[in-house]
């Protein structure tokens, strides 16, 4: 690494998580899987549903106890943290829900949501100080001072998703998992949230690890991708690289199945089948590095296969 | 190329203060479940009466003392006793005329023993007042139920919490201790308890202790355990909230419906626990009153003077029934599937 490189902010190292390890309905949710995340960037992490996206985000933040590997925070080692480093280390790592509906207790005010944080980590001197927070956090994600005396189930998907990511800023973090903050709301409310975040982005130099589900919206948030099946990291790189340049087969089958907006090029996408064999026939697969900065889960010569195809 | 989402704009949401206002009322969970129960007007009316009749045992200290109850005037005994209650109103059966045994026609032993006092509920067999007796207990049967209530509250619930909460080996051992505590019948342990303690309202309520929280500590626990994995819980452990702070501030309000409905379950049967206890005499001592000794004193009289046994079984019937009613009520207002918007 040159010194021009950016801080790793979290690094992960050959984390696995296995539900159930043991038992009949095992369930490899993060097999072998390592990846950084710099200082200031975007990760954005995409992959079908149920290939462990919201297992790592939340294996990040010790909600989940990793079977093996390690998660490094800020240099210091995640699964180890005791005492005040630990919540040193929560205060600067939070998380967004993926279903708004489902993160936010129906039987606390949305004042007392969002003041949540700032209740633990003493940030407030005062209730008048406490109400003020609250009260700037909701002008910052775009909500009513009078919503503070309401209950979630008045709200909104997407006034729910705010609140989220109100709570979640209100420790002031430094590092964000936002895991498909946009998946359950509608089309029109996507954009809202994605634009809160970015801005939200630049005014408080976060980091994040976007998760979703789909490339095309990964793809305007990122800086770097990973592209994540069945629990297994396939393939890195820039936004652009893993976008227009895609190296693993799976990952190229889930961009020919991003709908494009132009009728004459949309009638002639076809979409590429994925041939999971490539993952189940058991010959021994790292990362890769194809292109600098490019990596994909392959044996030797399937990555040198792969860098042929790109000429 | 679909657009950069920078082109995107927040429609409409230049002000705030105007838009994505909530015009309805804010309704707390409570006010909602509130609004429910009141639909329900059985449960209404044994609120209310429950209320009275609890404000009336605290008041009822004051002027019907426990020594006014079992006291009694050993020289007047033959004057006094087995009075049938008697309103000054003109009601059949409430006017102080009894049929004596073995008589064909009602006399009046008010007139006939010179007795100037009105006993509203009769007296018993060694003349004493039937109402101060039955009032004294109400007394017990309300204690009882109170502490079922703190019992199910204190011990039910934590216990119950921190089993769920734990998980693993902890909480499976704790749910074993609690399967062999509910294997022991109830009446050994309040005979075991008498053995050591003598019989009495203080043994029925250790009895109660021991094992009145054991259901509410199976539910509280299995509530928890699925409350756990809530992403709300989730979203207050990545804040650093504590453990004790969690169980209090999301697990225990999100099983509120639960731990009423169980209480209101639990307090009829300790109850009735206390009253078939004293009624086979192993609840309190002679001449302390409760509903089931006053019953079960009765009973031997039952075909002559039969208004000193529907006296305390009516005040009996009418407290369990109307917790029963209430907790009914309940159940349906805290109903998780209509109070999940
Ligand atoms: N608590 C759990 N116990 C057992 N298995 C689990 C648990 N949580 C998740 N899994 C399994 O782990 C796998 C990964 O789940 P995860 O929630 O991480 O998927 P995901 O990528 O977030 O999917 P989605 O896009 O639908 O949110 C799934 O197969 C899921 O069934
Ligand atoms: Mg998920």
């Amino acid at each position: 690494m040159t010194e021009e490189t950016p801080k790793k902010l979290v690094e992960l190292k050959d984390l696995q998580l296995y539900f159930n390890k043991g038992k009949s309905n095992e369930v490899r949710a993060i097999d072998h899987v390592s990846f950084d995340i710099y200082e200031g960037e975007v990760f954005g992490l995409v992959g079908e549903s149920g290939s462990g996206k919201t297992t790592i985000g939340r294996t990040i933040l010790k909600l989940y106890e990793p079977t093996d590997g390690t998660i490094t925070f800020d240099g210091k080692d995640v699964t180890k943290l005791k005492g005040k480093q630990l919540s040193e280390f929560r205060k600067n790592s939070q998380m967004i829900f993926q279903d708004p509906q489902a993160s936010l207790n129906g039987r606390m005010k949305v004042r007392d949501i969002i003041a949540e944080g700032i209740d633990v980590n003493h940030l407030a001197k005062s209730n008048d100080e406490r109400n003020n927070r609250v009260q700037e956090l909701l002008d910052l994600v775009g909500l009513n001072k009078d919503h503070s005396s309401r209950y979630p189930h008045e709200f909104s998907g997407g006034q729910r998703q705010r609140i989220g990511i109100a709570r979640a800023l209100a420790v002031d973090p430094k590092f964000i998992i936002a895991d498909e903050p946009i998946s359950a709301l509608d089309v029109s409310i996507q954009a809202q949230v994605v634009n809160l975040m970015k801005e939200l982005q630049k005014k408080h130099s976060l980091t994040y690890l976007f998760i979703a589900h789909d490339l095309s919206m990964v793809k305007y948030i990122s800086d770097r991708i990973g592209v994540m099946h069945w629990g297994k990291l396939l393939e890195i790189g820039t936004a652009d690289a893993v976008y227009n340049h895609p190296l693993h087969p799976y990952t190229k089958s889930l961009l020919s199945a991003i709908p494009v907006p132009d009728p004459e090029v949309e009638s002639n996408r076809q979409h590429i089948d994925y041939d999971s064999s490539i993952e189940t026939d058991g010959k021994e697969r790292t990362m890769l590095e194809v292109n600098p900065g490019h990596f994909v889960l392959a044996t030797e010569e399937e990555a040198a296969a792969y860098k042929l195809e790109q000429q | 190329m679909a657009a950069n989402t920078e082109d995107f704009v927040i429609v409409g949401a230049k002000s705030s203060d105007a838009n994505e206002h909530i015009a309805k009322p804010a309704l707390s969970f409570w006010q909602d479940a509130w609004r429910r129960l009141k639909l329900n007007k059985l449960a209404v009316v044994s609120m209310w009466f429950l209320i009275f009749i609890l404000g009336f045992a605290i008041v009822s200290n004051i002027f019907v003392t426990q020594n006014d109850a079992n006291s009694f005037d050993s020289d007047n005994v033959g004057k006094y006793k087995n009075l049938p209650p008697k309103s000054g109103l003109p009601i059949p059966g409430w006017n102080g005329k009894i049929k004596e045994p073995g008589a064909t026609e009602s006399t009046d032993p008010y007139a006939n023993s010179n007795v100037k006092k009105n006993y509203l509920f009769g007296t018993d067999t060694i003349g004493r007042s039937l109402g101060k007796r039955v009032i004294v207990g109400l007394r017990i049967s309300l204690l009882v139920a109170i502490s079922a209530t703190l019992i199910d509250l204190l011990i039910g619930v934590s216990y119950g919490v921190f089993s769920g909460w734990k998980g693993g080996t902890i909480d499976v051992v704790m749910q074993r201790i609690i399967e062999i505590m509910s294997s022991v019948p109830n009446l050994i342990v309040v005979t075991m308890i008498g053995l050591l303690l003598g019989s009495g309202v203080t043994s029925i309520i250790i009895a109660i202790a021991l094992t009145g929280w054991l259901s509410m500590a199976r539910q509280v626990r299995n509530m928890t355990l699925s409350l756990k994995e809530r992403d709300y819980v989730l979203a207050a452990k990545s804040l650093g909230e504590s453990s004790t702070k969690i169980a209090i501030k999301h697990l225990i309000p999100n099983m509120a419906g639960t731990i009423i409905v169980q209480i209101m379950m639990t307090v009829p049967n300790a109850i009735m626990f206390e009253a078939v206890l004293s009624a086979i005499n192993l609840g309190v001592k002679p001449p302390t009153a409760s509903l089931g000794s006053l019953i079960s004193d009765a009973q031997s009289m039952l075909q002559f003077y039969p208004y000193q046994i529907l006296i305390p079984s009516a005040v009996l019937v009418l407290i369990s029934l109307a917790f029963i009613l209430l907790g009914d009520g309940l159940r349906d207002a805290f109903d998780p599937r209509a109070s999940e918007d």
